[in-house]
Protein backbone atom coordinates (compact mmCIF):
# COMPACT_ATOMS: atom_id res chain seq x y z
CA UNK A 1 0.00 0.00 0.00
CA UNK A 2 1.25 3.13 -1.06
CA UNK A 3 1.00 6.69 0.63
CA UNK A 4 -1.58 7.83 -1.71
CA UNK A 5 -3.88 5.07 -1.61
CA UNK A 6 -3.71 5.03 2.07
CA UNK A 7 -4.37 8.38 2.48
CA UNK A 8 -7.30 8.17 0.09
CA UNK A 9 -8.37 5.32 2.29
CA UNK A 10 -8.06 7.31 5.54
CA UNK A 11 -9.87 10.07 4.03
CA UNK A 12 -12.18 9.49 1.38
CA UNK A 13 -13.49 5.99 1.82
CA UNK A 14 -14.20 4.46 4.34
CA UNK A 15 -12.32 6.55 6.09
CA UNK A 16 -13.22 10.58 7.29
CA UNK A 17 -15.77 11.57 3.95
CA UNK A 18 -17.66 8.38 4.38
CA UNK A 19 -17.50 7.67 7.94
CA UNK A 20 -18.56 10.92 9.90
CA UNK A 21 -21.89 10.99 8.07
CA UNK A 22 -21.90 6.96 8.47
CA UNK A 23 -21.86 7.42 12.19
CA UNK A 24 -24.05 10.57 12.17
CA UNK A 25 -26.46 7.50 10.44
CA UNK A 26 -25.73 5.07 12.63
CA UNK A 27 -26.77 7.36 15.91
CA UNK A 28 -29.54 8.56 13.84
CA UNK A 29 -30.60 4.47 13.45
CA UNK A 30 -30.14 3.66 16.59
CA UNK A 31 -32.26 6.81 18.44
CA UNK A 32 -34.89 6.36 15.99
CA UNK A 33 -34.82 1.85 16.41
CA UNK A 34 -35.44 3.03 20.15
CA UNK A 35 -37.73 4.90 19.70
CA UNK A 36 -39.48 3.44 17.07
CA UNK A 37 -39.91 -0.37 19.84
CA UNK A 38 -41.60 2.95 22.20
CA UNK A 39 -43.88 4.02 19.73
CA UNK A 40 -42.96 7.11 19.31
CA UNK A 41 -41.93 8.67 16.21
CA UNK A 42 -38.33 10.25 17.48
CA UNK A 43 -35.73 12.20 16.02
CA UNK A 44 -35.88 13.68 12.50
CA UNK A 45 -32.81 12.19 10.25
CA UNK A 46 -30.54 14.86 10.88
CA UNK A 47 -31.07 15.30 14.58
CA UNK A 48 -27.06 13.86 14.96
CA UNK A 49 -25.86 16.15 12.44
CA UNK A 50 -27.40 19.03 14.31
CA UNK A 51 -26.49 18.20 17.39
CA UNK A 52 -22.96 18.46 16.44
CA UNK A 53 -23.34 22.04 14.55
CA UNK A 54 -24.69 23.26 17.77
CA UNK A 55 -22.70 21.88 20.09
CA UNK A 56 -19.23 23.34 17.71
CA UNK A 57 -20.86 26.93 18.42
CA UNK A 58 -21.24 27.03 22.35
CA UNK A 59 -18.74 28.70 23.98
CA UNK A 60 -17.05 26.19 27.49
CA UNK A 61 -17.58 27.45 30.91
CA UNK A 62 -14.57 27.61 32.70
CA UNK A 63 -13.29 24.51 34.35
CA UNK A 64 -11.92 25.06 38.38
CA UNK A 65 -8.59 23.18 38.89
CA UNK A 66 -8.16 20.95 35.86
CA UNK A 67 -5.43 20.60 33.61
CA UNK A 68 -6.91 22.14 30.06
CA UNK A 69 -4.49 20.93 27.69
CA UNK A 70 -5.03 17.06 28.65
CA UNK A 71 -9.52 17.57 29.17
CA UNK A 72 -9.09 18.89 25.92
CA UNK A 73 -6.50 16.69 23.90
CA UNK A 74 -8.03 13.01 24.58
CA UNK A 75 -11.78 13.33 22.41
CA UNK A 76 -9.38 14.46 19.17
CA UNK A 77 -6.93 11.13 20.44
CA UNK A 78 -10.47 9.42 20.63
CA UNK A 79 -11.55 10.92 17.24
CA UNK A 80 -8.58 10.09 15.14
CA UNK A 81 -8.27 6.57 16.21
CA UNK A 82 -11.31 5.32 15.58
CA UNK A 83 -10.92 7.41 12.22
CA UNK A 84 -8.43 5.38 11.68
CA UNK A 85 -10.08 2.16 12.37
CA UNK A 86 -12.19 2.74 9.95
CA UNK A 87 -10.00 3.70 7.49
CA UNK A 88 -8.32 0.41 7.89
CA UNK A 89 -11.23 -1.45 7.21
CA UNK A 90 -11.40 -3.72 3.79
CA UNK A 91 -14.09 -2.69 1.78
CA UNK A 92 -12.90 -2.16 -1.30
CA UNK A 93 -11.15 -5.59 -2.99
CA UNK A 94 -7.59 -4.79 -3.84
CA UNK A 95 -7.18 -2.08 -1.11
CA UNK A 96 -3.97 -3.55 -0.05
CA UNK A 97 -3.72 -3.81 3.61
CA UNK A 98 -0.52 -5.51 5.34
CA UNK A 99 -0.28 -8.47 7.28
CA UNK A 100 -0.96 -7.73 10.81
CA UNK A 101 -3.77 -4.85 10.20
CA UNK A 102 -5.86 -7.01 12.08
CA UNK A 103 -4.02 -6.17 15.09
CA UNK A 104 -3.67 -2.41 14.11
CA UNK A 105 -7.74 -1.72 14.14
CA UNK A 106 -8.03 -3.83 17.34
CA UNK A 107 -5.38 -1.57 18.91
CA UNK A 108 -6.77 1.90 17.49
CA UNK A 109 -10.33 0.42 18.62
CA UNK A 110 -9.56 0.21 21.97
CA UNK A 111 -8.04 3.71 22.02
CA UNK A 112 -11.39 5.82 22.32
CA UNK A 113 -11.96 3.44 26.20
CA UNK A 114 -8.71 4.37 27.53
CA UNK A 115 -9.21 7.71 26.10
CA UNK A 116 -12.78 7.80 28.22
CA UNK A 117 -11.08 6.43 31.03
CA UNK A 118 -8.35 8.92 31.25
CA UNK A 119 -10.28 11.50 30.68
CA UNK A 120 -12.97 10.89 33.81
CA UNK A 121 -10.22 10.49 35.97
CA UNK A 122 -8.22 13.94 34.79
CA UNK A 123 -11.98 15.72 35.09
CA UNK A 124 -11.70 15.54 38.80
CA UNK A 125 -15.48 14.95 39.05
CA UNK A 126 -16.87 12.53 41.26
CA UNK A 127 -19.48 11.29 39.06
CA UNK A 128 -16.37 10.49 36.51
CA UNK A 129 -14.54 9.08 38.18
CA UNK A 130 -16.89 6.42 38.75
CA UNK A 131 -17.57 5.86 35.25
CA UNK A 132 -14.19 5.78 34.69
CA UNK A 133 -13.95 2.97 37.28
CA UNK A 134 -17.13 1.67 35.32
CA UNK A 135 -15.60 1.42 32.28
CA UNK A 136 -11.96 0.06 33.35
CA UNK A 137 -13.76 -2.67 34.77
CA UNK A 138 -15.88 -3.11 31.59
CA UNK A 139 -12.55 -3.09 28.97
CA UNK A 140 -11.11 -5.85 31.47
CA UNK A 141 -14.48 -8.27 31.57
CA UNK A 142 -15.23 -7.85 27.65
CA UNK A 143 -11.71 -7.59 26.06
CA UNK A 144 -10.65 -11.03 27.08
CA UNK A 145 -13.66 -12.39 25.57
CA UNK A 146 -13.35 -9.79 22.59
CA UNK A 147 -9.35 -11.12 21.46
CA UNK A 148 -10.13 -14.52 21.95
CA UNK A 149 -13.02 -14.60 19.45
CA UNK A 150 -10.90 -12.54 17.18
CA UNK A 151 -7.60 -14.75 17.33
CA UNK A 152 -9.55 -17.67 16.72
CA UNK A 153 -11.36 -16.50 13.77
CA UNK A 154 -7.73 -15.44 12.39
CA UNK A 155 -5.99 -18.38 13.84
CA UNK A 156 -8.12 -20.31 11.84
CA UNK A 157 -7.56 -19.02 8.87
CA UNK A 158 -4.13 -18.29 9.15
CA UNK A 159 -3.42 -14.44 8.39
CA UNK A 160 -3.78 -11.34 10.62
CA UNK A 161 -4.33 -9.89 7.43
CA UNK A 162 -8.10 -7.78 7.03
CA UNK A 163 -8.36 -8.63 3.37
CA UNK A 164 -7.36 -12.32 3.23
CA UNK A 165 -9.67 -12.71 6.23
CA UNK A 166 -12.69 -10.87 4.14
CA UNK A 167 -12.38 -12.71 1.27
CA UNK A 168 -11.62 -16.40 2.53
CA UNK A 169 -15.11 -17.97 3.08
CA UNK A 170 -16.80 -18.02 6.09
CA UNK A 171 -16.51 -21.33 8.28
CA UNK A 172 -18.68 -22.75 10.69
CA UNK A 173 -15.84 -21.69 13.11
CA UNK A 174 -15.89 -17.98 12.01
CA UNK A 175 -19.70 -17.68 12.76
CA UNK A 176 -18.84 -19.20 16.35
CA UNK A 177 -16.70 -15.94 16.61
CA UNK A 178 -18.22 -13.75 15.29
CA UNK A 179 -21.59 -14.21 17.82
CA UNK A 180 -18.59 -14.11 20.54
CA UNK A 181 -18.22 -10.66 18.65
CA UNK A 182 -21.66 -9.21 18.55
CA UNK A 183 -21.94 -10.30 22.63
CA UNK A 184 -19.58 -7.80 23.21
CA UNK A 185 -20.54 -4.88 20.80
CA UNK A 186 -22.65 -3.39 23.37
CA UNK A 187 -20.53 -3.13 25.82
CA UNK A 188 -17.96 -1.74 23.49
CA UNK A 189 -20.21 1.03 22.56
CA UNK A 190 -21.93 1.36 26.26
CA UNK A 191 -25.64 0.72 24.92
CA UNK A 192 -27.92 -1.05 26.86
CA UNK A 193 -27.94 -3.44 29.19
CA UNK A 194 -24.51 -2.58 29.36
CA UNK A 195 -24.36 1.04 29.52
CA UNK A 196 -22.74 1.29 32.93
CA UNK A 197 -19.78 4.20 32.22
CA UNK A 198 -22.71 7.03 31.14
CA UNK A 199 -25.21 5.58 32.92
CA UNK A 200 -27.54 8.72 32.95
CA UNK A 201 -29.64 8.12 35.78
CA UNK A 202 -27.36 6.98 38.06
CA UNK A 203 -23.78 8.98 37.63
CA UNK A 204 -25.20 11.85 35.33
CA UNK A 205 -23.05 12.04 32.22
CA UNK A 206 -20.55 9.74 33.49
CA UNK A 207 -16.85 10.87 32.44
CA UNK A 208 -18.36 13.76 30.03
CA UNK A 209 -19.75 15.71 32.99
CA UNK A 210 -16.99 18.16 33.07
CA UNK A 211 -17.31 18.06 28.76
CA UNK A 212 -18.87 20.69 27.18
CA UNK A 213 -19.08 22.51 23.50
CA UNK A 214 -16.67 21.61 20.54
CA UNK A 215 -15.23 19.07 23.17
CA UNK A 216 -17.98 17.12 23.56
CA UNK A 217 -18.85 17.26 20.08
CA UNK A 218 -15.62 15.45 19.50
CA UNK A 219 -16.91 12.52 21.97
CA UNK A 220 -20.13 12.33 20.59
CA UNK A 221 -18.41 12.01 16.57
CA UNK A 222 -15.68 9.46 18.22
CA UNK A 223 -18.82 7.71 19.55
CA UNK A 224 -20.44 7.23 16.39
CA UNK A 225 -17.10 6.30 14.59
CA UNK A 226 -16.63 3.46 17.15
CA UNK A 227 -20.00 2.35 15.48
CA UNK A 228 -18.79 2.58 12.12
CA UNK A 229 -15.68 0.58 13.39
CA UNK A 230 -17.24 -2.00 15.20
CA UNK A 231 -19.65 -2.87 13.07
CA UNK A 232 -17.69 -2.90 10.39
CA UNK A 233 -15.52 -5.60 11.10
CA UNK A 234 -18.00 -7.44 11.76
CA UNK A 235 -19.64 -6.70 8.53
CA UNK A 236 -16.00 -7.19 7.19
CA UNK A 237 -15.73 -11.17 8.34
CA UNK A 238 -18.88 -11.72 7.65
CA UNK A 239 -20.36 -10.48 4.29
CA UNK A 240 -19.34 -12.68 1.52
CA UNK A 241 -17.26 -10.86 -1.24
CA UNK A 242 -18.41 -10.14 -4.72
CA UNK A 243 -16.50 -9.23 -7.54
CA UNK A 244 -18.28 -5.82 -8.37
CA UNK A 245 -16.81 -3.38 -5.90
CA UNK A 246 -19.30 -1.14 -5.83
CA UNK A 247 -21.60 -3.91 -5.02
CA UNK A 248 -19.31 -5.11 -2.61
CA UNK A 249 -19.42 -1.24 -0.41
CA UNK A 250 -23.53 -1.48 -0.77
CA UNK A 251 -23.53 -4.95 0.44
CA UNK A 252 -21.45 -4.02 3.42
CA UNK A 253 -23.09 -0.67 3.88
CA UNK A 254 -26.43 -2.55 4.58
CA UNK A 255 -24.89 -5.54 6.70
CA UNK A 256 -23.32 -2.81 8.87
CA UNK A 257 -27.18 -1.18 9.24
CA UNK A 258 -28.48 -4.51 10.40
CA UNK A 259 -26.23 -5.04 12.70
CA UNK A 260 -26.70 -1.63 14.30
CA UNK A 261 -30.41 -2.07 13.82
CA UNK A 262 -29.51 -5.44 15.72
CA UNK A 263 -27.58 -4.11 18.68
CA UNK A 264 -30.35 -1.05 19.19
CA UNK A 265 -33.53 -3.33 19.11
CA UNK A 266 -31.57 -5.21 22.26
CA UNK A 267 -30.06 -1.89 23.58
CA UNK A 268 -34.00 -0.89 23.64
CA UNK A 269 -35.48 -4.29 24.76
CA UNK A 270 -33.20 -4.63 28.35
CA UNK A 271 -32.44 -2.67 31.18
CA UNK A 272 -29.01 -1.68 32.36
CA UNK A 273 -27.30 -4.17 34.52
CA UNK A 274 -24.73 -3.61 37.59
CA UNK A 275 -21.50 -3.82 36.95
CA UNK A 276 -20.90 -7.23 39.17
CA UNK A 277 -23.33 -8.34 36.93
CA UNK A 278 -21.81 -7.33 34.00
CA UNK A 279 -18.35 -8.69 34.81
CA UNK A 280 -20.02 -12.15 36.31
CA UNK A 281 -21.65 -12.34 32.36
CA UNK A 282 -18.46 -11.71 30.62
CA UNK A 283 -16.04 -14.04 32.60
CA UNK A 284 -18.39 -16.77 33.52
CA UNK A 285 -21.01 -17.30 30.76
CA UNK A 286 -19.02 -15.12 27.28
CA UNK A 287 -15.85 -16.49 28.32
CA UNK A 288 -16.89 -20.39 27.86
CA UNK A 289 -17.89 -19.79 24.09
CA UNK A 290 -14.37 -17.88 23.51
CA UNK A 291 -12.67 -20.66 25.06
CA UNK A 292 -14.67 -23.18 23.02
CA UNK A 293 -13.99 -21.18 19.93
CA UNK A 294 -10.15 -20.73 20.51
CA UNK A 295 -9.29 -24.49 21.43
CA UNK A 296 -11.58 -25.89 18.14
CA UNK A 297 -9.28 -23.72 16.24
CA UNK A 298 -6.24 -25.00 17.51
CA UNK A 299 -7.68 -28.38 17.34
CA UNK A 300 -8.02 -28.16 13.95
CA UNK A 301 -5.05 -26.48 13.08
CA UNK A 302 -3.35 -29.66 15.15
CA UNK A 303 -5.53 -32.02 12.42
CA UNK A 304 -4.04 -30.44 9.48
CA UNK B 1 -25.58 36.56 6.55
CA UNK B 2 -23.34 34.02 5.59
CA UNK B 3 -24.01 30.23 5.26
CA UNK B 4 -22.29 29.24 8.57
CA UNK B 5 -24.45 31.45 10.57
CA UNK B 6 -27.60 30.12 9.29
CA UNK B 7 -26.75 26.96 9.79
CA UNK B 8 -25.76 27.40 13.27
CA UNK B 9 -29.41 29.34 13.92
CA UNK B 10 -31.04 25.98 12.62
CA UNK B 11 -28.80 23.69 14.51
CA UNK B 12 -30.14 25.67 17.40
CA UNK B 13 -33.44 25.80 17.13
CA UNK B 14 -33.44 21.87 16.37
CA UNK B 15 -31.17 20.56 19.16
CA UNK B 16 -32.22 21.98 22.36
CA UNK B 17 -30.79 20.03 25.58
CA UNK B 18 -31.96 20.26 28.37
CA UNK B 19 -31.03 19.98 32.01
CA UNK B 20 -33.61 19.92 35.20
CA UNK B 21 -33.54 21.60 38.46
CA UNK B 22 -35.90 21.83 41.29
CA UNK B 23 -35.80 24.68 43.52
CA UNK B 24 -37.77 23.33 46.21
CA UNK B 25 -40.68 22.20 43.85
CA UNK B 26 -43.73 19.90 45.10
CA UNK B 27 -42.51 17.45 42.54
CA UNK B 28 -45.78 18.26 40.31
CA UNK B 29 -43.87 20.67 37.74
CA UNK B 30 -40.94 17.83 38.00
CA UNK B 31 -43.62 14.81 37.02
CA UNK B 32 -45.19 17.18 34.27
CA UNK B 33 -41.36 17.77 32.89
CA UNK B 34 -40.85 14.01 32.61
CA UNK B 35 -44.27 13.20 31.27
CA UNK B 36 -43.52 15.27 28.54
CA UNK B 37 -40.40 13.47 27.54
CA UNK B 38 -42.51 9.91 27.66
CA UNK B 39 -43.22 8.60 24.49
CA UNK B 40 -46.99 9.83 24.98
CA UNK B 41 -45.83 13.62 24.19
CA UNK B 42 -42.46 12.32 22.78
CA UNK B 43 -40.17 15.81 23.04
CA UNK B 44 -37.47 13.89 21.07
CA UNK B 45 -39.12 15.00 17.87
CA UNK B 46 -37.83 18.44 18.60
CA UNK B 47 -34.50 17.38 19.02
CA UNK B 48 -34.99 17.17 23.02
CA UNK B 49 -32.71 15.02 24.99
CA UNK B 50 -32.78 15.45 29.17
CA UNK B 51 -28.93 16.13 29.76
CA UNK B 52 -27.19 14.87 32.98
CA UNK B 53 -25.07 17.82 33.10
CA UNK B 54 -25.50 21.18 32.94
CA UNK B 55 -22.59 22.08 31.25
CA UNK B 56 -24.12 20.06 28.13
CA UNK B 57 -27.43 21.98 28.39
CA UNK B 58 -28.73 24.64 26.33
CA UNK B 59 -32.36 25.06 28.40
CA UNK B 60 -32.14 25.35 32.04
CA UNK B 61 -36.03 23.98 32.69
CA UNK B 62 -36.43 25.26 36.87
CA UNK B 63 -39.57 24.27 38.76
CA UNK B 64 -40.29 25.46 42.26
CA UNK B 65 -40.76 28.72 44.23
CA UNK B 66 -36.82 29.38 45.14
CA UNK B 67 -36.01 28.50 48.57
CA UNK B 68 -33.37 30.26 50.11
CA UNK B 69 -31.41 27.19 50.22
CA UNK B 70 -31.38 26.44 46.77
CA UNK B 71 -30.52 30.20 45.26
CA UNK B 72 -26.83 29.75 45.32
CA UNK B 73 -27.01 26.32 43.79
CA UNK B 74 -29.40 28.02 40.86
CA UNK B 75 -26.53 30.76 40.44
CA UNK B 76 -23.37 27.83 40.02
CA UNK B 77 -25.62 25.73 37.74
CA UNK B 78 -26.55 29.26 35.71
CA UNK B 79 -23.00 29.96 35.13
CA UNK B 80 -22.24 26.56 34.07
CA UNK B 81 -24.44 25.97 30.83
CA UNK B 82 -22.46 27.50 28.46
CA UNK B 83 -23.90 30.39 25.94
CA UNK B 84 -26.12 30.41 24.21
CA UNK B 85 -28.46 29.74 26.49
CA UNK B 86 -31.78 30.06 27.65
CA UNK B 87 -33.86 29.59 31.27
CA UNK B 88 -37.49 28.41 31.26
CA UNK B 89 -39.32 28.59 34.58
CA UNK B 90 -42.07 25.79 34.80
CA UNK B 91 -44.92 26.25 36.67
CA UNK B 92 -46.60 29.17 38.32
CA UNK B 93 -43.91 29.03 41.76
CA UNK B 94 -40.73 30.39 39.90
CA UNK B 95 -43.09 33.19 38.09
CA UNK B 96 -44.57 34.31 41.52
CA UNK B 97 -44.07 31.76 44.14
CA UNK B 98 -47.91 30.83 43.90
CA UNK B 99 -49.03 29.75 46.80
CA UNK B 100 -46.25 29.84 49.23
CA UNK B 101 -45.87 34.14 48.55
CA UNK B 102 -45.21 35.89 52.12
CA UNK B 103 -42.82 32.92 53.32
CA UNK B 104 -40.18 33.75 55.04
CA UNK B 105 -38.23 31.01 53.67
CA UNK B 106 -38.71 31.71 50.15
CA UNK B 107 -36.26 34.01 47.84
CA UNK B 108 -38.45 33.97 45.13
CA UNK B 109 -39.62 34.60 42.26
CA UNK B 110 -36.87 33.21 39.87
CA UNK B 111 -36.35 36.30 37.65
CA UNK B 112 -34.74 37.95 41.11
CA UNK B 113 -31.56 35.93 40.68
CA UNK B 114 -31.28 34.99 36.68
CA UNK B 115 -32.69 36.40 33.74
CA UNK B 116 -35.87 33.64 32.38
CA UNK B 117 -36.67 33.68 28.96
CA UNK B 118 -39.93 31.84 28.73
CA UNK B 119 -42.91 31.20 31.74
CA UNK B 120 -44.95 28.37 31.37
CA UNK B 121 -47.74 28.99 33.62
CA UNK B 122 -49.92 26.19 35.60
CA UNK B 123 -50.01 24.40 38.71
CA UNK B 124 -48.80 22.08 37.46
CA UNK B 125 -48.68 22.89 33.45
CA UNK B 126 -49.88 20.55 30.99
CA UNK B 127 -46.92 18.54 29.13
CA UNK B 128 -47.62 19.96 26.22
CA UNK B 129 -47.75 23.78 27.53
CA UNK B 130 -44.23 22.28 28.62
CA UNK B 131 -43.21 21.23 24.87
CA UNK B 132 -44.41 24.81 23.64
CA UNK B 133 -42.06 26.51 26.14
CA UNK B 134 -39.53 24.60 25.27
CA UNK B 135 -40.09 25.13 21.51
CA UNK B 136 -40.60 28.90 22.09
CA UNK B 137 -36.77 28.95 24.09
CA UNK B 138 -35.43 26.72 21.50
CA UNK B 139 -36.59 30.08 19.12
CA UNK B 140 -34.91 32.30 21.66
CA UNK B 141 -31.46 30.16 21.41
CA UNK B 142 -31.57 30.29 17.49
CA UNK B 143 -31.96 34.41 18.43
CA UNK B 144 -33.52 36.50 15.49
CA UNK B 145 -31.81 35.68 11.82
CA UNK B 146 -28.88 37.92 11.25
CA UNK B 147 -27.99 38.65 14.78
CA UNK B 148 -26.09 36.66 17.84
CA UNK B 149 -28.27 34.98 20.19
CA UNK B 150 -28.98 36.97 23.01
CA UNK B 151 -26.20 37.24 25.26
CA UNK B 152 -27.33 36.44 29.05
CA UNK B 153 -26.92 38.98 31.78
CA UNK B 154 -22.86 38.97 32.70
CA UNK B 155 -23.51 39.77 36.13
CA UNK B 156 -25.02 36.45 37.40
CA UNK B 157 -21.84 34.40 36.18
CA UNK B 158 -19.69 37.02 37.42
CA UNK B 159 -20.49 37.35 40.94
CA UNK B 160 -20.83 33.26 41.19
CA UNK B 161 -17.28 32.67 40.02
CA UNK B 162 -15.90 35.30 42.43
CA UNK B 163 -17.31 32.97 45.10
CA UNK B 164 -14.83 29.91 46.13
Amino acid sequence: MNLTTALARMLIFPGLLFAVPAAWFFLWVERKAVALMQQRIGPPFMQPFFDFVKLLGKSTPARSGVGGLLMKAWPLIAVSAAAGAVGLLPVLPSSGGFEGDLILLLALMEVPSICVIAAGFSSRSIFAEIGSAREAVLTVSYNVVFLLAIVSIAAAQHTFRLESLAQLPATPLRWLGVIAILVCLPAKLHINPFSLPNAEQEIYSGPMIEYAGPELAMWELSHGLEWVAATGLVAALTVPHYPAWWLNAIVFVACSCAIVLLLSVVAAATARLAVDTTARFYWQCTLLFAVLAISSTLLMRLRT
Amino acid sequence: MNLWKRLMCSCRRRSPWLFHMNSGSCNGCDIELVASLTPRYDAEQLGVRLEGSPRHADILCITGPVTRNSVQAIKTVYAQVGSPKAVVAIGSCPATTNVFIDSRVLDGPLNRHIPVDVFVPGCPPRPDAILLGIAKAAEILAGPIGDEPPTPTTAVSESVEAQP
